[in-house]
């Protein structure tokens, strides 16, 4: 058993940026473990451009993006475990890991951070109909294969689902020489970003086939064709409106789901909106000492917010190992629930501690729906503390919301803080 | 005159823009646009769209692929000039994050880099 203060799991955005920040904080005692063979995570695959315009003011990709926090972790001299895979975390904070070149390895660490980071939605979450041959693969997987592995899936291609990484492969495919026929969308909305949606889909003349779905795919031992038809105001397909796309790839984009199977382990409390864990301000979970960041808490949009919040929970748990370390004891103090209202989905984190804020307290969620010329209002026990208005809110867009410090002393005794989407 | 509607991508609205051209292709007037963004995008987009390029090439002897970007955005009509002449470059090992992969690519005056090194996932 070895005796850490802080462990990392995830050497993706999330996990580098923790653990640079946990360093940065004065850890001595740390260790980074990462399931690849490389640093980097989902960046790695990411090699289109967009990457870190808040953080570095500079538009990179993501390989580009990982190296500039691979170099940080480094010149930091933190030590870091490739090829090694977690296999559980415990509520005391013992970890037991698998490696080709360490074998079984169990740690005990003063305080944990997930960040393992999330996964695609898969055809089995779908239920679409028809046989099961090759040729349907994530939008995700598409992407490793063709941007890592250097394989191109297919060479007529449907896309179903709107999300960025959907969007972002209609335009690598076109570029590697593939043909997409259209991109359809079961919502009356893209779950995309619009950049993405003008510069991935409509640059190369690609449908953006809304409130659409796949009913059934074709072929036996390979993709053949998709039948695509329109569904009403319910998601229900619309008969009479199907046509039928002639194609050798479905890909998927069909959402993003955080891999909490570790946190479960250790006895984590998860919220069933964000399927993450359910954090307070210094984005500690249920479990004292154990710490989540970047898509395992929630999926985020850009990976600059990703970063940002890593550095928070980096640095919350080199400032928690020392506290265990000095033997000194929690405050107790009765945190503030935090509740989604109105037009709300998924806020976190769910819960704040007001007596003694760091800084201003940094709210995220998704609205429920697209709202116009709407303010996004919080409120402590009934008092408003915030409200900012917006021309548009749209769920594939995470929204933040900063309280200041000076509002959260003045309401130290608080009990609930609510935000809502008010007209 | 020609008409032409494109999608405004400064901010989430995405704004549906109606843009007027004169026969020398200058933009006479913008429609739909929710704020002085919408102006000044169709501007650009309509007059001189331009692009940024990310690929893969061929490294010899390596199996996987390497990503590169060109270092400024190539107009828009030039992007698969620019992919095929990027394909077509085989760089030998090793190469170095920012190594230049294809100069002056298509005459464009822009330069084709690596975003990664050859000694990484290979």
């Amino acid at each position: 058993m070895t005796d850490l203060d802080v462990l990392i799991i995830g050497g993706g955005p999330a996990g580098l940026a923790a653990a640079v920040a946990a360093r940065k904080a004065g850890c001595e005692n740390l260790l980074l473990l990462e399931r690849d063979e490389a640093l980097g995570g989902i960046l790695q695959q990411c090699i289109h451009t967009g990457f870190g315009l808040h953080v570095f003011k500079e538009e990179l990709t993501g390989p580009e993006y990982a190296r500039r926090f691979i170099d940080q972790v480094h010149a930091l001299r933190i030590p870091v475990q490739c090829g090694t895979m977690v296999l559980e975390v415990t509520r005391e904070r013992e970890v037991t890991a698998v490696s080709p070149a360490h074998g079984l390895q169990q740690f005990r660490a003063r305080a944990i951070v997930l960040a393992m980071g999330c996964r695609e939605r898969t055809r089995g979450a779908l239920m679409i109909p028809g046989g099961r041959p090759a040729g349907v693969y994530t939008a995700g997987t598409a992407q490793r294969f063709v941007n890592m592995e250097g394989w191109m899936p297919g060479r007529r291609v449907v896309i179903l689902g709107s999300g960025d990484i959907g969007l972002i492969m209609a335009r690598r495919m076109t570029f590697e020489g593939a043909k997409v026929l259209a991109c359809v969308e079961l919502m009356p909305f893209s779950s995309g970003l619009t950049r993405n949606v003008v510069q991935c889909l409509d640059d190369y003349g690609i449908p953006l086939m809304l409130s659409h779905t796949v009913t059934e795919i074709h072929g036996r031992e390979r993709v053949e064709g998709v039948t695509v038809a329109e569904v009403d105001a319910k998601r229900q397909p619309l008969p009479g409106t199907e046509q039928r796309f002639d194609c050798d790839t479905l890909l998927l984009s069909v959402g993003l789901i955080p891999e909490n199977e570790l946190s479960k382990s250790a006895g984590v409390e998860l919220s069933p909106v964000t399927s993450g864990p359910v954090v307070d301000d210094a984005l500690q979970t249920s479990v004292p000492g154990i710490f989540a960041c970047g898509n395992v808490l929630h999926v985020h949009d850009l990976v600059d917010n990703v970063s940002e919040e890593a550095a928070l929970a980096g640095r919350d748990a080199a400032e928690f190992a020392r506290a265990v370390n000095a033997q000194r004891p929690d405050s107790g103090a009765e945190a503030m629930r935090v509740r989604d209202g109105a037009g709300v989905r998924g806020v976190v984190p769910q819960a704040v501690h007001a007596a003694k804020p760091a800084c201003d307290l940094a709210l995220t969620f998704r609205p429920a729906a697209v709202y116009r010329d709407a303010s996004v209002v919080v409120r402590i026990d009934g008092a408003e503390v915030s409200r900012r208005k917006h021309r548009i809110l749209t769920p594939g867009e995470m929204v933040k919301v900063s309280v200041p410090k000076a509002e959260l002393l003045r309401h130290v005794r608080g009990k609930e803080l609510t935000v809502e989407v008010a007209p | 005159m020609s008409e032409r509607a494109i999608t405004c991508i400064g901010c989430p609205m995405g704004c549906r823009l109606a843009v007027r051209l004169t026969a020398g292709n200058e933009v006479d007037a913008v429609d739909g646009a929710g704020c002085g963004r919408g102006a000044v995008y169709a501007r650009q987009e309509c007059v001189c769209p331009t692009r940024m390029v990310t690929t893969l090439v061929h490294v010899a002897g390596r199996r996987a692929p390497l990503s590169v970007k060109t270092t400024r955005p190539v107009p828009k009509e030039r992007v698969f000039d620019c992919l095929k002449a990027i394909h077509q470059s085989e760089p030998a090992a090793p190469v170095r994050i920012g190594d230049v992969i294809v100069k002056d690519v298509c005459g464009t005056g822009v330069d084709v880099v690596a975003t990664m090194s050859t000694e990484e996932n290979g």
